[in-house]
């Protein structure tokens, strides 16, 4: 049962990813990437981490992509949609990309490690969101406060760069 | 329910059509939602490998990779407004400003 949602779900993010990098229309591809991250977010929930699906959900597909599609439909794009790829590396970039994954499943496939793992016991605490928030402030404090910083600093940034004027 | 290994597979084929999209097309907010894709497919890896070895680390990563994304996203927008601001185009093999 569960295999067969992942197998329905991982379809349809695959394909919705595809449909991000060939889709002509940048509007297209935001809607669609807003498809695979919901996918991704149902993956999560299979993984048992409902709260990185809320955190999913929230972050990507309500704050990230509604960014995008407001920045697409503030700038002028009309003239960008009229050639999909860059001049030349079209093909050069597909060999690139077939020949990293096909590596990268031979090494994942080949290795002796992948089948000493054992199946994960199944407990009602794990991953819940109490647990993670306990080791987020306590075990992982400092990062935390890190990134609360990258985030003060990304915010003044993006504010400097689009004010305009001073440019 | 499903092995560990289909979970690193589908996050192998989303990372490369990810990097497929970055290399080869040529409007840049396209090049950056493949980015997004990149870091999401990452992100899969992290809560597959934390849930099957029973470990919070993953997660918590995962949500660090989720926020710094968030950042990420505001300032690239930013230059992407300021560019078109100053050229009038989204085309990514026209971002040569900086070689001099």
């Amino acid at each position: 049962m569960e295999q067969a949602f992942f197998l329905l779900f991982a379809s349809i993010a695959v394909a919705s990813a595809c449909g991000v990098v060939l889709l002509k229309n940048p509007v297209h591809s935001a809607v669609s990437l807003m498809a695979c991250f919901i996918q991704i977010a149902a993956l999560y929930i299979l993984l048992h981490s409902p709260f990185l699906a809320a955190v999913q959900l929230f972050v990507y597909v309500g704050a990230i992509m509604v960014l995008f599609i407001f920045v697409i439909m503030m700038l002028e794009i009309r003239q960008a949609t009229l050639e999909r790829f860059l001049p030349g590396s079209k093909y050069i970039a597909l060999v690139f990309s077939v020949v990293l994954g096909s590596a990268m499943l031979w090494l994942l496939f080949s290795s002796p490690l992948l089948s000493q793992i054992p199946p994960p016991t199944p407990s009602a605490s794990q991953g819940s969101v109490s647990e993670l928030g306990q080791a987020l402030f306590t075990q992982y404090l400092l990062p935390f406060e890190v990134v609360s910083i990258v985030l003060l600093v990304a915010l003044v940034g993006a504010i400097f760069m689009t004010h305009k004027g001073d440019g | 329910m499903a092995p560990l290994s289909w979970y690193i597979a589908l996050s192998v084929s989303l990372f490369v059509i990810g990097l497929y999209g970055v290399l080869s097309r040529r409007n840049v907010l396209i090049v950056l939602m493949c980015l997004e894709l990149m870091l999401s497919a990452v992100n899969i890896n992290l809560v597959a490998f934390s849930y099957f070895l029973s470990h919070l680390g993953g997660q918590i990563f995962a949500i660090f990779v989720i926020t710094v994304t968030a950042a990420e996203v505001a300032v690239a927008l930013a230059i992407v407004i300021a560019f078109v601001r100053q050229k009038g185009s989204l085309k990514i093999d026209e971002i040569s400003i900086m070689k001099g």
